[in-house]
């Protein structure tokens, strides 16, 4: 899947760079977020700006960023849900587990 | 088939690189259905992620990942109903089972058990039934 990792002061910023986060990429951003929690990373922003579909598996991808940084006492944060992307995080009741900020400013400040 | 229906067959490797196509066509059919009131978009986009919420159960589960099988799909928009099915050749899934495992749409922390879920709540109906050579998933979607 195609990303791009920032960094901004001692945050990261993964910008997902794919219309789709379906069951066919979304291990890739399973796998990226466990290697930046691994390296000791404990501040991430996914930006989601790109995305206009989600599917469970894309959830999933990000449940498991969300596990894996609240074992390591660091922090993950979602920005930028287009509105059908909103929709299927408020389906599943994500939107009351996640820290989900309208920029990706507002999630690094939010640190 | 009825006046002003449309149906539409497509058979793909089971894999799930094609996803991303069937999502597109089925968004690009609903367009064309007549006399919907509600959110064009919306509908078109909870289709989207149902039929690939299917197929992903029909490759991965159904069919057990195996590349060199077939999954088949059919779209059908009649007057009032939309029905997506999903055709596997497989040892299918436990419906009932899934069922269960779809109320962890409500456990927050599973990273798996929601696309059942998904559809479940995205349809009017959802029922699964054996074939000559498989299992079809049958959703139901009134639209008017």
């Amino acid at each position: 899947m195609n990303m791009k990792i920032e960094e901004t002061g001692n945050v990261m910023v993964v910008v997902v760079k794919e219309e789709r986060l379906d069951a066919h990429n979304s291990e890739n951003l399973k796998q990226e977020l466990g290697r930046l929690f691994n390296e000791g990373k404990t501040s991430v922003v996914v930006d989601l700006k790109e995305v206009r579909f989600i599917d469970s598996s894309g959830l999933g991808a990000l449940v498991s960023g969300f596990k894996n940084a609240s074992s390591r006492q660091a922090e993950l944060k979602l920005s930028s849900l287009q509105s059908q992307v909103k929709s299927m995080f408020e389906l599943t009741r994500l939107h009351r587990v996640f820290d989900i900020y309208q920029t990706v400013d507002e999630a690094i400040d939010a640190f | 088939m009825k006046k002003n229906q449309i149906e539409l067959e497509i058979r793909v490797p089971n894999q799930t690189r094609y996803l991303s196509l069937i999502g597109r066509i089925s968004e690009e059919l609903i367009a064309q259905v007549e006399g919907y009131v509600g959110d064009r978009e919306t509908l078109a986009n909870h289709l989207n992620v149902v039929l690939t919420e299917a197929l992903v159960n029909a490759i991965r589960h159904a069919n057990e990942n195996n590349p060199e099988e077939i999954v088949q799909i059919r779209i059908t928009i009649s007057d009032n109903e939309i029905l997506m099915q999903v055709f596997d050749h497989g040892r299918g899934f436990d419906l009932t089972q899934t069922a269960l495992d779809s109320k962890k749409g409500e456990d927050a922390l599973d990273e798996h058990g929601r696309g059942l879920f998904i559809i479940r709540s995205l349809m009017d109906s959802v029922e699964y039934h054996p074939t000559e050579s498989g299992n079809v998933l049958e959703m139901r979607k009134r639209y008017r």
